[in-house]
């Protein structure tokens, strides 16, 4: 079995177009990204099966019949992400009740790390018994300075 | 028998919609979790039974023959998965009745927790039967979207900050896998896993090892392999404990099983074992270099989750019977001993008034039953004798050992070191947390008797004499469950002769596939 070309390119668009808005901080992109992704990885399970016309019995013979099973896989798939959508829309609603905006956030580590670098000293441990303050400040500095030129973004 | 295999999901599902319609009304939707996951229990219980004396037990879904329809198989893999982990789920739905009747339910939206906990549930046991791969990624999907509410109940800050990061990083895996799956239907024209077994098989080498590598890579998020593990220490801590604790168990080793199942059945040969064991090595050194830099202890368990994840892989990776059935040995163990310490993690929270280790002190001293219900699963994890967590642990050594490659070896000094270095970060929580003094801004004992008396509803007249009850604000439903999982810890030790050869029993049977095979189609492959 051959591929259609038109499906194999219209896949590859919208699976790129999907990582990239997936790698935007902004969770309203983020969920274009997936729902992009999603319609790819579907046409993607569409092409594994044969076309034809409607599989029914009576109606198309046996041998020009398509493969309903992709199909109804999609029809699964896409309620899944139906569903997921109307999830992450309301997670991003909620972060901008919250917050005022959307945006995906550091995480807890790096953004303890990230401070700790600003005022340039490592982690008071205190009584944690932490003996490893070099490193973690070190460590700390180079997240902090690749981390920059992201946050702008 | 067959009967019984649809009712791990089909019972929690139903019990989802009538907790759903007794919205308002906790104390019904207390019963009614109860029965369903009890039931699950006893059911999950009798599969074990059977699939061990006759064999694989397989249900079509519908009445629709195999390569047609569904199937579901319980064999003694899913069997004993599924027993450990309903086990778990209810232990765990105790202790978050007793923590949600402690704090009033007003706090935190009970009403809906009981039918996505049983929609969880469902989900973790339909992943365990699936018989065919979509539906495993129908499996995997509800106990996912389930796991999504779950995370991010009450949405506060924190959680709703975690929970986008766990939620879009869970959406890209299961694209992965859904993009998987199209290839495998494409390549074979079946998603039937016994059926894909021949097909797969007449494959060429390359199309099979994308096909092996994409699903690994799919579960691998989900497992929590190393490196694509970072989520998992940022979402897990910011949950209720309870969730917390039932996610640790149960979800990254529904990844595991799904990795066993598929580097078992699928493809077998070990093709891949040469990076199942470095990714073995990584996941156990870095998890727990990453628990040993912790101060917290919710973050600190979280790392050993990664970590000893590794472990599971290390078995699996070896392809001998050994390796295998030590690995399914581990997630057996695993489920139960981090489950529990999440749980004890709770009542530390609960007792201290947090988990951060710079804020806690003297609960050795302030609630001596605590320390135990800490100590022991804490000792269990780092695999000291004789506990569970050292046999399975002597069973990954020794078929390491047995297969006796370079690679092999480095895994088992990576294994050891990791052990040592869990028992050192797990020494580091009991020194501070229990050990020394009490931290000044810990709840002293005059708030405990107050928590005392608001939990009086429950045990009238009990506040007076809860001075000195180190148990004070840890309510009773609390404690029992997590003893209740301690005990199970300490079953799984005394019982580890009978468990090793079940488990042995169902790693012979994964690797000579035939029974799996021939259970779903007595009349051979279509």
């Amino acid at each position: 079995m051959t591929p259609n070309l038109t499906y194999v390119i219209v896949i590859g668009v919208l699976v790129a177009a999907g990582v990239t808005l997936l790698l935007e901080r902004s969770l309203t992109r983020v969920l274009m990204g997936v729902i992009l992704l999603g319609n790819g990885a579907n046409l993607l399970l569409l092409i594994g099966g044969r076309a034809g016309g409607a599989p029914i019995v009576g109606t198309t013979s046996q041998e020009e019949m398509s493969d309903p099973l992709p199909q109804a896989m999609i029809l699964t798939a896409i309620v899944i992400t139906l569903g997921m959508t109307a999830f992450l829309l309301a997670l991003a609603y909620r972060s901008w009740h919250l917050n005022g905006h959307d945006e995906v956030q550091d995480d807890v580590e790096d953004r303890r790390i990230m401070t700790l670098a600003e005022r340039d000293e490592g982690p008071d441990g205190e009584d944690t018994g932490d003996d490893d303050d070099d490193d973690m400040t070190a460590e700390g500095e180079r997240l902090a300075a690749s981390a920059t030129p992201g946050r702008s973004g | 028998m067959t009967h019984l295999v649809p009712l791990p999901v089909v019972m929690p599902l139903l019990g989802a919609a009538l907790t759903l319609l007794l919205l308002g009304r906790p104390r019904a939707q207390r019963w009614v979790s109860l029965t369903v996951l009890t039931a699950t229990v006893a059911v999950a219980a009798m599969l074990l039974v059977r699939s061990s004396l006759d064999g694989p037990l397989v249900v079509e879904v519908g009445g629709w023959a195999a390569p047609m329809g569904i199937v579901l198989v319980a064999d003694q893999l899913a069997a004993l998965m599924l027993v450990v982990s309903a086990a778990v789920t209810l232990c765990v739905l105790v202790y978050s009745i007793g923590q949600g009747m402690a704090d009033g339910d007003e706090e935190t939206p009970l009403s809906v927790y009981h039918p996505t906990y049983l929609v969880l549930t469902a989900g973790v046991c339909n992943a365990f039967l699936s018989g065919d791969l979509f539906n495993l990624y129908v499996g995997f999907e509800i106990l996912l979207v389930a796991s999504y509410v779950l995370l991010t109940l009450g949405s506060t800050e924190t959680r709703i900050r975690a929970g986008t990061t766990y939620v879009v990083v869970s959406l890209l895996s299961s694209v992965i896998f859904v993009v998987a799956i199209g290839l495998v239907y494409a390549a074979t024209g079946t998603l039937n896993l016994a059926q894909l077994v021949d097909r797969l098989d007449a494959l060429p080498d390359d199309i099979r090892l994308v096909l092996q590598g994409m699903l690994l890579l799919a579960f691998g998020i989900k497992a929590a392999v190393f490196p694509l593990s970072a989520w998992l220490p940022d979402s897990y801590p910011t949950a209720p404990a309870p969730v917390t604790a039932v996610f640790a168990g149960l979800l990254t080793k529904v990844g595991v099983y799904a990795i066993i199942r598929t580097e078992t059945l699928l493809f077998p040969g070990g093709r891949t074992s040469t990076l199942l064991l470095v990714t073995a090595v990584l996941t156990m050194v870095v998890g727990i270099l990453g628990a040993v830099a912790q101060s917290d202890i919710k973050r600190l368990l979280s790392f050993t989750l990664i970590s000893h994840i590794g472990y599971m892989l290390f078995g699996v990776g070896l392809t001998s019977s050994l390796g295998l059935s030590a690995a399914i040995f581990y997630v057996v163990h695993h489920i139960t001993i981090q489950t529990t310490l999440f749980l004890a993690a709770g009542l530390v929270e609960r007792r201290g008034g947090s988990t951060a280790l710079d804020r806690l002190g003297g609960l050795a001293r302030l609630s001596p039953l605590l320390a135990v219900l800490f100590f022991v699963p804490a000792l269990n994890l780092a695999g000291i004798p004789p506990f569970s967590g050292f046999l399975g642990k002597l069973g990954l050594v020794q078929a390491g050992i047995n297969d006796g490659g370079l690679l092999a070896w480095i895994l088992v000094a990576g294994g050891l070191v990791t052990s040592l270095l869990t028992l050192y970060a797990i020494a580091r929580v009991w020194n501070v947390a229990f050990w020394r003094a009490p931290h000044p801004e810990m709840p002293r004992v005059d708030d405990t008797d107050r928590a005392a008396r608001t939990d009086g509803a429950v045990e009238p007249g009990r506040g007076v004499a809860t001075a000195q009850n180190s148990a004070a604000t840890m309510p009773r439903l609390m404690i029992a469950s997590t003893a209740a999982l301690v005990a199970l810890g300490l079953v799984l030790t005394v019982a580890a002769g009978p468990l090793f050869e079940l488990s042995t029993d169902a790693a012979d049977d994964l690797l000579r596939r035939t029974p799996y095979v021939e259970a779903v189609f007595p009349k051979g492959t279509p």
